[in-house]
């Protein structure tokens, strides 16, 4: 076998975001265990990493992160391509654009947990519009959406919260 | 326990209060939203294919339907309708029972009698749905 002349040396940073993104891919695995109701309704744990890789390291990180989360967490589900694989990417994607208008919000007033239902709230929204484009193409499931909402302000504050804890356990020196 | 939660409050920020409550607003106002369509608030009767009466229903009263075979007794209750007798033969709309929801249907065929209830946002009809 003659050796690859191509080496991918991967920098610190991509390094940093495997790791972040591993963690955030455990959430999703341990997460699909979890037994729930109506489809669709999740509590999105692995969005925990995502608001702490925006607090942390920015915007673009956190792109990273979420998207390599998605992809790599529906491989490991069996999930990829399949509708659920679209309508998680559609929700992520547009729970990263709201993040991206939401972290310039003053820091002093909106913690994480502003943070984190504003993007529960864009993450329903984006995958509602998917289903109602393309798998449901009839109103009736707008039906659901008060359930959605509920769904996302509690599970968007227990998120927030959590995310909140961690990075102030890590400010003090816990972590 | 009281410690505990109040670990977690001072991670609140105030305009996290005010974002959790947008939130809450939300739920509420799309339950009232969407959740509301479905009451009726008048019953239609034909008989014979034509409009015999639209009754509504805010008060009980009956309806005398003359077809065919002889007379179907509609009852009305508030927000609600039923076929109470009919002279046909099998009485499937008699056996349907109170219809409660906009858009169900109730037909007694050989007497050529229906009863439908409207109003509201009827997403659909007893028949087609």
């Amino acid at each position: 076998m003659t050796p690859s002349t191509i080496e991918i040396v991967p920098t610190p940073d991509d390094q940093r975001i495997a790791r972040l993104a591993a963690a955030a891919i455990v959430l999703t695995v341990a997460e699909a265990a979890i037994p729930l109701p109506l489809p669709g309704v999740k509590p999105g744990l692995a969005n925990i990493v995502t608001l702490i890789v925006l607090a942390r390291w920015g915007w673009r990180d956190a792109v990273w992160v979420a998207l390599l989360r998605v992809f790599a967490g529906s491989l490991l589900l069996g999930q990829l391509f399949a509708p659920g694989f679209f309508l998680s990417l559609a929700g992520s994607l547009a729970s990263l654009a709201t993040l991206g208008f939401a972290m310039h919000l003053p820091r002093r007033w909106f913690g994480p947990v502003s943070l984190s239902v504003f993007a529960a709230f864009a993450h329903i929204g984006g995958q509602l519009v998917l289903a109602r484009l393309w798998l449901v193409p009839h109103d009736g499931v707008f039906y659901l959406v008060p359930v959605f909402a509920l769904a996302a302000t509690v599970f968007g504050l227990v998120n927030g919260l959590v995310a909140a804890k961690l990075m102030q356990g890590r400010a003090s020196g816990k972590i | 326990m009281k410690a505990r939660l109040a670990e977690w409050i001072v991670l609140l920020r105030p305009g996290d209060w005010l974002v959790l409550a947008g939130a809450l607003l939300v739920c509420v106002l799309s339950a009232l939203a969407l959740w509301r369509g479905g009451a009726p608030d008048k019953a239609v009767v034909r008989a014979g294919g034509k409009v015999f009466a639209e009754v509504g229903l805010a008060r009980a009263q009956v309806v005398e339907v003359p077809g065919p075979l002889g007379v179907t007794r509609i009852e009305i209750e508030p927000g609600r309708a039923r076929v109470a007798s009919d002279p046909g033969p099998r009485q499937y709309c008699v056996r349907q029972g109170w219809l409660t929801r906009s858009g169900a249907v109730a037909i007694c065929a050989p007497n050529q009698v229906s009863l439908s209830l409207a109003g509201g946002a009827a997403d659909y009809d007893s028949l087609n749905y």
